[in-house]
């Protein structure tokens, strides 16, 4: 067994720990890392979005403590100060001494902070490690009068994204880059100007084409002095002008750096020294160093190779990027700059659209070289998919409009082209999954290739792959409609077509299913249709909607009645008692804060319900697809922790969704502080408490594939806070597939959840009002569905036992006692599985 | 000689009283249970109201469609369906429910079926 001591424990470093476990089969390499840093590696790439919940276990990246691997010993918070490449040995700060057979150096790259005057005072800060983003927070949260503002230094990829979460956490950015444009290193001239309109759009001041002379203390404040004569108040600094290799045990241990900096490795990562490799933003790979982590895991993986017995060399990396910034999208692959000898550029630039499109071409136009998108980059993966490759079509024709994705779709790709730049995954490979490996689906693609697992822009080819591979990605309801959910939604809100039996005649065939019924019936409720078992609509509920009930296993039924925010005074809890015991129910508490009741024949249930209703009680709908609860901790009225008042929002929440049919079920919770004791995050809408107001998140699920919610707005008031959920419900409704849940609903949604945030926050798409409109309407519209049965004997005579018999029980139904409560005797087993 | 099949038909409700594509359930002499179905076009089915994959007695409940063209019931409590005109289920083989002939007579349905 050999020694493998990794120096530094970044994105690449964890990646070349990962690949040497998986193909050391021999058990071959033991493995010691160690790490500058506090943490174990985390995902530095989605860096910015630490600001949207300040919780490093965002950033965490799946296994990097290796805790359960007894080949990894993982040493954190002391860094390598010096290697003796004679003794095979390397020291740490702290004295420790650890031996070595082979040695990788992954010390990543320091921040570049350029010598301005100034630039070490206590109001500057660089970008790049969490413990960087918790000082700036605390800098910009000092008290201060009035709007605060801050200026970044660079305007490249990181810069703007540094000027984002600064917007974020209140402050009013400027951004200062020295070239003549933002992003001068992916974005070209004609996409500079876009991009330059675009960012400032976004509440960003942008200052180009001039340096920084002086930062200069100004009483609490700083000054900043720009080269053009601007000087700039602020209350922070950020540099962000680049990084530089972190070489230094390199220099001090004889090996060789490249000319411009960096530890001078060759194509197979290999030092001067052959039991040193050199991989990530560290290493100079011929001379040449990376700032982005495709490279650098391409190195990790070569490594890994060549430790374990294989063969490998880094290939020709991509260095393709891709910027999202709340709606703003800039995209640039390949010979962006046309460096290339004879190469030519085709642009689109559409000022009133926003959009710029560039691609440059070989000379004889047919080779794909490179491109820049800026606005719309929609297509960037097909597009950086075909660099090296013949164009399907005349670069005009892919750019202009009429052309639109249609020219470059996956089909014209080889197989050979990466689709998942971050982790170099091929179309084959993911073709092969989808054929041969049987992964039919976005999720078991990513578990099989790792395809969309790190960056996830490329999700949406994915998904345009397993229809390529004929994959039935049919989004057709069942045999008797072609339309999907959200199609037939549109159609029954457009044509006002009110009954089931129209729908079929006009849009459909056949006479309909269990399918098909139970969907138009949910969207009909939606749209406001009535009492659901008013008439034709009563043949088409599902199981438990037919009796507002929930049918148990033994053809009996269980009665919810509703318990809003879980809070009920003593005297109603005798009522669901004594009606208990006077129909002798089993009786539970659920999940959602209420109480069940159970064993009530089909007969039963309206005389249990007159109970219920007479007491004050209505329907809660425990048996649709619909808002089930809103749950709810104790709060600031009781709680000694609660910052604000959960319970109260809880009951106003519920009591404004309660009825809402919908794909599936809706649960929600608000907890009253960070504690979140009320477990909001695992709800498809959660509300966590902070003193300055809520924090929603969406999208989160339970069940067979639980999902954590993700931030969408924080720190928002009340009307805010209702107004967004009112949105997101109704878009929701609107939009999902039959069953699909908020979780899948927000993970397959293209754009992910800025593009909801864009819809439901910043009504991209125009549709707010009517979303608004819609729930208004919801409101409004609410009745008791069980006060709606108890009052129309038509639909109290269907709560019958028998037709012939109505006043004899059903006598294949009986009980047994169990833990003093009466629970159901079967008849039979079930033979044949379900 | 010749043999005349003699039938049995009890009265089990108004025709009135079964709403077109939905059931009903009816109990017969000796406890045995029936579910009758309506369609459109005075089109009447019944079966045995027992599913016999979960054992509760609630096919009248399930909801009432076709499947290629067969008019089917789906059980409420798992979904599989079952043909309306031979009881024959389509999601599991060899299963079945029995099936019965039904009638309207004078506004009133009737069912063939002897204890």
């Amino acid at each position: 067994m050999r020694k493998l001591v990794v120096v530094g424990h970044g994105m690449v470093a964890h990646r070349l720990v990962e690949a040497v476990r998986a193909e050391d089969k021999t058990g071959e390499w033991r493995i010691v890392v160690l790490a500058e840093e506090a943490r174990p590696a985390y995902d530095r790439v989605a860096l910015t979005s630490y600001v949207d919940t300040w919780d490093p276990a965002s950033l965490a990246l799946e296994g990097a403590d290796y805790a359960d691997d007894p080949m990894v010993e993982l040493r954190l918070g002391d860094a390598v100060v010096s290697v003796d490449r004679e003794r095979k040995t390397v020291v740490t700060e702290a004295g420790y001494e650890q031996s070595y057979d082979a040695l990788v150096l992954a010390t990543g790259s320091r921040p570049f902070v350029p010598p301005v005057p100034g630039h070490d005072l206590p109001g500057c800060f660089v970008y790049r490690t969490i413990e960087d983003l918790d000082a700036i927070r605390e800098a910009a949260q000092r008290p201060g009068r009035g709007r605060r503002s801050a200026v970044v230094i660079g305007g490249g990829l990181l810069g703007l994204e540094a000027a984002k979460a600064l917007r974020d956490m209140g402050l009013s950015p400027h951004v200062v880059e020295m070239a003549p444009r933002l992003m001068p290193l992916q974005v070209d001239e004609g996409g500079g100007g876009l991009l330059r309109r675009l960012i400032t759009d976004l509440d960003v001041t942008v200052h180009t084409g001039t340096s920084t002379d002086a930062i200069e203390p100004d009483g609490e404040r700083y000054l900043a002095k720009l080269g053009n004569g601007t000087e700039l108040d602020v209350d922070l600094v950020v540099f962000s002008a680049g990084i530089r290799p972190r070489d230094d045990l390199a220099r001090s241990s004889g090996l060789e750096v490249g000319a411009r900096g960096g530890i001078l490795v060759d194509d197979t990562c290999r030092t001067s020294d052959p039991a040193v490799h050199a991989i990530g933003e560290c290493a100079a790979v011929d001379g040449k160093v990376y700032g982005i982590v495709a490279p650098g895991y391409a190195m990790a993986e070569v490594v890994a190779a060549r430790l374990t017995g294989g063969e490998g060399t880094f290939p020709e990396p991509d260095m393709s990027t891709k910027l999202k910034l709340m709606g703003v999208d800039v995209a640039s692959f390949g010979d962006a700059h046309a460096a290339t000898e004879g190469a030519l550029e085709v642009a689109f630039n559409d000022a009133v659209a926003g959009t710029y499109k560039k691609l440059v071409v070989s000379d004889d136009s047919t080779t794909l070289l490179g491109g820049v998108l800026v606005g719309d980059a929609s297509e960037f993966n097909t597009l950086r998919a075909m660099v090296g490759r013949p164009l399907p079509a005349e670069p005009g024709a892919i750019l202009a409009p009429a052309g639109g994705g249609a020219a470059v779709g996956v089909d014209a790709l080889p197989d050979a082209a990466q689709i998942c730049s971050c982790n170099a995954v091929s179309k084959g490979a993911i073709t092969h999954a989808i054929t041969e490996e049987g992964c039919d689906s976005v999720a078991k693609i990513k578990g099989c290739t790792r395809a969309g697992t790190a960056c996830g822009s490329c999700v949406p080819l994915l998904g345009k792959l397993l229809t390529a591979c004929g994959v039935e990605q049919s989004k057709a309801l069942c045999e008797h409609f072609t339309q999907s959910r959200a199609e037939l939604f549109q159609i029954l809100q457009a044509t006002r077509i009110t009954t089931f039996s129209e729908m079929i005649d006009r849009y459909g065939t056949g006479t309909g299913c269990a399918i098909c019924k139970p969907a138009v019936a949910s969207i009909l409720a939606t749209l406001g249709n009535g009492h659901i078992l008013a008439g034709e609509q009563a043949t088409l509920q599902d199981t438990n909607d037919k009796f507002l009930a929930n049918l148990q296993r033994n053809g009996t039924y269980s009665v919810v009645p509703r318990i809003p925010g879980g809070e009920i005074t003593p005297e109603k809890l005798m009522v669901i008692a004594q009606v208990a015991m006077d129909f002798g129910l089993y009786t539970k508490i659920t999940g959602g804060q209420r109480i069940d009741l159970f064993g009530a024949t089909v007969d039963q249930l309206p005389l249990i319900w007159r109970r219920l209703v007479d007491a004050g009680f209505e329907s809660g709908h425990a048996y649709g697809k619909s808002l089930r609860t809103v749950k709810s901790c104790v709060g600031s009225t009781w709680c000694r922790y609660g910052v604000q008042d959960s319970v109260g929002l809880a009951i106003e929440l519920e009591l404004r969704y309660r009825g809402l049919r919908s794909p599936h079920k809706l649960k929600s919770a608000v907890s009253g502080c960070a504690r979140e004791c009320a477990e909001a995050r695992s709800k498809d809408f959660g509300i966590i408490a902070t003193d300055k107001g809520w924090n929603l998140y969406v999208g989160g699920n339970g069940g067979a594939t639980p999902r954590h919610a993700d931030l969408l707005v924080s720190e928002v008031d009340t009307e805010t806070l209702i107004r967004t959920i009112d949105r997101f419900l109704m878009f929701y409704v609107r939009t999902a597939d039959r069953l699909q849940r908020t979780a899948p609903w927000v993970e397959e949604m293209e754009g992910g959840l800025d593009h909801l945030r864009a819809v439901i926050v910043d009504d991209k798409l125009g549709i707010c009002e009517d979303l608004d409109a819609a729930m208004a309407k919801h409101v409004g519209d609410y009745a008791d569905e069980w006060r709606g049965v108890l009052e129309d004997p038509e639909k109290l005579a269907k709560f019958t036992s028998f037709v012939n018999a109505p006043g004899t029980p059903d006598p294949t139904i009986s009980f047994r006692t169990e833990r003093d409560q009466k629970v159901p005797v079967l008849l039979g087993i079930p033979e044949v599985k379900q | 000689m010749t043999t005349s099949i003699q039938r049995t038909w009890t009265a089990v409700c108004a025709a009135g009283a079964v709403p077109e594509w939905s059931g009903v359930a009816a109990l017969l002499e000796g406890g045995t249970q029936v579910a009758i179905f309506r369609l459109p076009g005075d089109r009447w089915y019944a079966l045995s109201n027992i599913d016999p994959i979960s054992g509760a007695a609630v096919l009248s409940r399930g909801i009432v469609g076709d499947a290629g063209g067969v008019p089917v019931v789906a059980s409420p409590v798992y979904k599989e369906r079952f043909d309306l005109r031979t009881g024959s289920c389509l999601d599991a083989e060899g299963v079945s429910v029995a099936a019965y002939r039904v009638r309207v007579t004078d506004g009133v349905v009737e069912v063939e079926f002897s204890p």
